[in-house]
């Protein structure tokens, strides 16, 4: 048996791990993996930077991030395989609510009729209102952004973007630091339980096939030990095809909401993984099927387009500053030629392509592979536009 | 040189600030990190901040870093690279360490160095109150399982103690867990004491 450690925070996205471990995909493969379990992304990022863990279940924009050298200590990181795909809430106290649509299926199912609300709710908050997100570079954080500007609101301006880990966050609306919160699940779900917010935004309406937690390695480290990262990787595919089948969903619940893992009710873990989320306490709850996906339609394949949307992102709110060499290593950080190493001889789908024009799937579509074929769902942007990752410049003109 | 020292715990804190206090630092602070206590450390304006790995407000500390404007030069997490074996005990340790850019690998290695002993120091301390709290919960245990054994079998104390214990051996488990199976059991059927 090969020794594995890998640092995770507690999320409903930390699915695929918890399986692996818990159900034996990783054991039958050869692994003895270890889950750790961490509060900040700052931990975890240290203990995966400076050794102490061979992997982690990352933000996807840190792991961009850190390569490009913009958090602490820069380092070359990989992602071979994304762990999931949305499953983030926008939460926000029902005092700030109150000026959007009062219906919330219809409110959720129009993001851009809600970030226009929004700003009108803004002006008539007692305050600036403090919005929490879990990192500066977290998918949640840009799209947040992407939300609100697309509505006139300066993010850097009009509100305060406080970081909060998520697990922390519903004490802090408790506590009224913050007027609500964007956070993988099931912390929106909790805050919503307890009366302190409701749904306004799911990450799901926003960017219809998003890019969330991905597994990442020191680069060097992985390039090191091919046959251990295979061997990860096909449990991960395993565990994968475990975690999205209905049948085991309540099971995976109890698991998830042990005290070691995600630490909360299983009822309220159930929630994402079923794509039933109850927008305002008591209420019924709203159908959103691809709320939390982990491997319909090639989910955990690492398209690089995606890491370059990241990019552009880091481009677009001045995170980084524009340099000729960054985007290549941008895009470096998702690995398909890893992913396709290491799944060849498993039944895991494979696109033959490695990026694709990002927003441009209104309707299912079947794409070629080199096995069997895949349909690739709707993958739009919540405005309409596309990213085409050969055109940064005139996408970002765009704005 | 002004250290600042984030921690919720104070036993920690304080047990840090001795050490550096004598080492010769007299610029020391004890900064909680809850509410607005990012306000308050920007107003300090730290040399070096030192606090646990673990801890859950790095990664709001670590934006304040990104985006503090009181802060004219940037703050990293060990400025030198160079020293891995350092960086490699100050992680082991749970030390994370803010530096501001432009301070002399010399003048924060002492400082490091003391923190990570201190670190160490600490869990250590906290370990064996852990064994030691762990063993007088145990002795208590016993203690309630015996004064059964002795009531409802008419046993004294050192036979009571021997049966425990004999029990124990031929299950193989631990004294503790058969003295606390006989204590749930005994409640369950409504037994005194």
């Amino acid at each position: 048996m090969t020794p594995i450690r890998i640092a995770f925070l507690g999320l409903t996205d930390a699915a695929v791990l918890v399986a692996a471990r818990e159900k034996g995909f990783a054991e039958s493969e050869g692994i003895a993996l270890e889950l750790l379990r961490d509060t900040s992304w700052a931990t975890l990022r240290d203990r995966l930077v400076y050794g102490q863990v061979q992997a982690a279940h990352m933000l996807a924009p840190l792991a961009v991030a850190v390569t490009l050298g913009l958090s602490q200590q820069p380092c070359a990181l990989a992602a071979p395989y994304k762990l999931n795909v949305n499953g983030n809430l926008l939460v926000m106290a029902p005092e700030f609510a109150v000026a959007l649509e009062p219906d919330t299926s219809v409110r959720l199912h129009d993001p851009l009729a809600m970030a226009h609300d929004f700003a009108a709710a803004i002006g008539l908050h007692h305050r600036k209102p403090i919005i929490g997100v879990v990192h500066r570079f977290s998918s949640h954080a840009l799209i947040l952004r992407y939300v609100l500007a697309s509505a006139g609101i300066d993010p850097d301006r009009d509100v305060v973007l406080r970081v909060l880990p998520p697990s922390l966050m519903v004490e802090a609306m408790r506590a009224r630091e913050i007027d609500g919160f964007t956070a993988g699940e099931p912390w929106g779900s909790c805050a919503i339980e307890a009366g302190l917010a409701e749904a306004v935004a799911v990450g799901e309406r926003l960017w219809q096939r998003g890019v969330e937690k991905v597994l990442t390695f020191r680069a060097d480290w992985m390039e090191a030990n091919a046959e251990t990262v295979d061997a990860l990787l096909r449990a991960m595919a395993k565990a994968t095809a475990w975690c999205d089948d209905p049948a085991n969903r309540e099971e995976l619940a109890s698991l998830l909401s042990g005290a070691a893992y995600v630490g909360q009710p299983a009822a309220l873990i159930e929630r994402a993984l079923a794509g039933c989320i109850v927008a305002r306490q008591g209420e019924t709850a709203v159908n959103l099927p691809n709320f939390l996906m982990f491997g319909r339609e090639a989910t955990a394949f690492p398209w690089q387009s995606q890491a370059l949307w990241i990019y552009s992102q880091l481009l677009r709110w001045r995170m980084i500053e524009p340099d000729d060499a960054a985007p290549a290593r941008a895009a470096a950080v998702f690995r398909p030629d890893i992913y396709r190493r290491a799944l060849a001889s498993s039944d895991a789908p494979m696109p033959g392509a490695s990026m694709k024009v990002e927003g441009a799937l209104i309707d299912p579509l079947p794409i070629g592979a080199p096995r069997g074929a895949i349909t690739l769902g709707p993958d739009r942007f919540f405005d309409g536009r596309m990213f085409d990752p050969a055109r940064i410049e005139d996408y970002l003109a765009g704005f | 040189m002004r250290i600042v020292i984030i921690d919720d715990s104070g036993a920690r804190a304080t047990v840090l600030e001795e050490g550096l206090r004598g080492a010769g630092y007299d610029d020391i602070h004890v900064v909680l990190p809850r509410g607005a206590f990012v306000a308050r450390l920007e107003r300090m304006a730290p040399d070096v901040v030192l606090m646990d790995l673990g801890n859950p407000s790095r990664d709001t500390l670590e934006e304040m870093l990104i985006v503090s404007r009181a802060l004219a030069k940037p703050i990293a997490m060990f400025v030198d690279q160079s020293d891995d074996s350092m960086i490699a005990a100050a992680i082991d340790a749970g030390v994370s360490a803010y530096v501001v850019d432009g301070l002399r690998k010399e003048r924060i290695k002492p400082i490091l160095d003391l923190a990570i002993r201190r670190f160490n120091a600490f869990a250590r301390m906290q370990s064996e109150l852990e064994d030691a709290r762990t063993q007088l919960a145990d002795r208590k245990t016993i203690d309630r399982a015996k004064v059964i054994l002795m009531a409802q079998r008419g046993l004294s104390e050192p036979e009571a103690y021997a049966l425990l214990r004999t029990s124990a051996m031929n299950q193989g488990k631990k004294m503790v867990d058969i003295a606390a199976a006989l204590i749930t059991a005994n409640d369950l059927l409504g037994g005194t004491p």
